[in-house]
């Protein structure tokens, strides 16, 4: 079995970030750049899936602008077979990306998708749930646990949900989307990073999938956040207890 | 039985549909009749075949911003009691309720044929939920079927096709207009403040048709088989007034019992901080954060809790904050209203004991 696993490239969660200031965006020129957090989960589950025999091979897509290949080349190091970069200069919005990976899908026939649960610059954890919706496939978001049962050609995946966990049992193909907790990525070693240099990226565009890119959502604006006023910090819990009482009234 | 309604339903739709010139579709016939503006939005209730959830109550209310007549959809298998909890709520104007068996099993596999069917008879102009677990699991599957890019938690309305919305766990606000002939979003709970459930009135219900095969065959692809739900005595996270939240410096799973301690003379709801749920202190359903829980109570008291990034996005907009904190380079107090840099396990006890006085 093929797994695939789509990642993407955004700013890094450490970067405090800036508004441009003619408000068309988030500045990301100069900013460190880095794997998005949940693919680097989605991506190291598919290697453990594979080190353990039940998967043949691991394939990495990242959708977007040129230098998406340094993320991929960044999955690599971490272990992926190979990578496919479908190139697009602009951002594009989930349904986009449901679009290419659903036509991937139907070229390379992955048994099962693995995509993290949301990117962290724009934060809309759609995309695993409309490329399932899209392929008529059963999806298991926000899994903290993965069982793969060859055999029986099933998945049986915990997922976080508002009360605890649900465990759901799939079956293949299936999409994917991981949660925090579902493991600890690994760091790419040196060698394996020289080794990466050598494993091949198919690059393709939208066109060549076939895949019009809609762009149904304009952005009028982006600002920043209003300010919270300076806070006091006070000398003891009696004083903690005094303005909580008398001035915020919150108590 | 299911039969009979459904043909009922469908006499009632072609009466109305002689009513009105018959060669205009539902919106165009909306729009003849009440203008330009007019909206038909539908609500999905979460639900757990018991209880309705509480944020469906936001979302009629953010339903209700957008403006027009607002049906609550519910998709179950026990609507007898569901139907009651909701049918009273403010600006609802229509129950549909959709019944089946399989319902048994709330998964998104299922329930969205239901939505994309009564969508494409129905042709609504938005469609939305709330924006927790059901909400964001559920309407990105159905919007991609209708082809449309959704919008995930949604903070504010300007217009029915302008939304607002934070991006970068909350770094930024973006201000966007969808082009889709449906919008679809999730709204969050803590940006829209619950309409009336008891406003006298009581919503018509309506029998909506289930796509049997569509349903059944979802349901042979994918079943639940175990639920694991966490039982609290304390008010529920995300609609609480007061929460207190312990980060990794409580140090150990037994001395987040101080924090459990405050939130009972607070009686407040118990949140924390992901480096808390990673070290095993509390399960992962109480994480406050980007990729956790939103709130937005009138008072969070932060223990322990550096306030990364990711943290404060999900709790900058509560009213007071506290933070409670030996570190006084730590980045909470930043956004405290009141800080007090203390050794929280001194701090913390003398707290709740003389909190009550």
């Amino acid at each position: 079995m093929k797994i695939m696993v789509a990642v993407k490239r955004v700013v890094d969660y450490a970067v405090k970030i800036r508004v441009k200031p003619d408000k068309t965006g988030v500045e990301t020129q100069n900013v460190k750049m880095s794997m998005n957090p949940f693919c680097e989960i989605a991506l190291e589950e598919a290697l453990r899936i594979r080190e353990s025999g039940l998967a043949s091979e691991v394939v990495a897509v990242s959708v977007g602008p040129a230098q998406c290949v340094d993320t991929l080349r960044t999955g690599l190091a971490m272990g992926a077979d190979r990578g496919i970069h479908v190139e697009f200069k602009d951002g594009l919005n989930p349904l986009s990306v449901a679009k290419v990976l659903r036509a991937l899908v139907e070229a390379e026939k992955p048994g099962l998708l693995i995509l993290g649960k949301q990117a962290i610059d724009d934060d809309c954890n759609q995309t695993g749930q409309m490329l399932a919706g899209l392929l008529k496939w059963p999806q298991g978001t926000f899994a903290s646990k993965v069982t793969l049962d060859k055999e029986k050609r099933v998945a049986t995946v915990d997922r976080e949900v508002d009360g605890g966990i649900e465990t759901v049992l799939l079956d293949l193909p299936a999409v994917i989307t991981t949660d925090l907790r579902l493991n600890q990525p690994r760091y790419a070693t040196l060698p394996n990073i020289m080794k990466a240099k050598s494993k091949v990226i198919k690059k393709y565009t939208p066109e060549d999938l076939n895949v019009e890119i809609k762009s149904d959502l304009e952005v009028l604006q982006v600002t920043e956040p209003p300010k919270r006023k300076a806070g006091v910090v006070v000398s003891s819990v009696n004083e903690l207890i005094d303005k909580l009482k008398n001035e915020a009234r919150v108590i | 039985m299911v039969f009979n309604r459904t043909l009922g339903l469908l006499a009632r739709q072609l009466q109305l549909a002689k009513s009105h010139s018959s060669q205009f579709s539902p919106i165009q016939r909306a729009l003849s009749t009440s203008g330009a503006r007019f909206n038909r939005l539908l609500v999905v209730a979460d639900h757990n075949n018991e209880t309705i959830t509480p944020i469906t109550f936001n979302a009629i209310a953010a339903a209700h911003k957008v403006g027009g007549t607002i049906d609550v959809l519910i998709i179950t298998n026990s609507p007898d009691k569901l139907v009651p909890q909701i049918e009273g709520a403010e600006h609802v104007n229509k129950i549909l309720v959709a019944n089946h068996k399989l319902f048994d099993q709330l998964l998104a596999e299922r329930l969205a044929p239901v939505i994309v069917n009564l969508h494409n008879k129905q042709a609504f102009t938005h469609i939305t939920a709330g924006a927790n677990s059901f909400g964001s699991n559920v309407l990105p599957r159905v919007a991609a079927k209708l082809n449309v890019q959704p919008m995930t938690g949604i903070i504010g309305i300007n217009s029915p096709d302008t939304f607002v919305r934070p991006i970068y766990g909350g770094q930024a606000i973006q201000t966007y207009k969808s082009k889709d002939a449906v919008k679809i979003f999730t709204s969050r709970a803590t940006a829209f403040q619950r309409v009336n459930v008891e406003s006298g009135k009581k919503a018509p219900v309506e029998e909506v048709e289930v796509p049997n095969a569509e349903v059944e065959k979802a349901a042979a692809l994918t079943q639940l088989v175990g639920q694991e739900l966490s039982k609290s005595e304390r008010p529920d996270l995300t609609s609480a007034s007061v929460v207190v939240s312990g980060g990794r410096g409580l140090k150990s799973k037994e001395n987040f019992d101080l924090v459990y301690k405050l939130a009972e003379k607070l009686n407040a709801a118990v949140g924390a901080s992901r480096a808390a749920v990673d070290a095993g202190y509390v399960p992962n359903d109480m994480q406050v954060g980007q990729t956790g829980k939103m709130v937005a109570p009138d008072l969070y008291v932060a223990v322990g809790i550096s306030g990364a990034i990711q943290h404060l996005s999900g709790m900058k907009d509560s009213k007071t904050i506290v933070a409670i904190n030996k570190d006084p380079e730590a980045p909470i107090f930043q956004v405290a209203d009141l800080g007090l840099e203390a050794d929280l396990f001194k701090a913390v006890p003398e707290l709740t004991e003389k909190i009550s006085k």
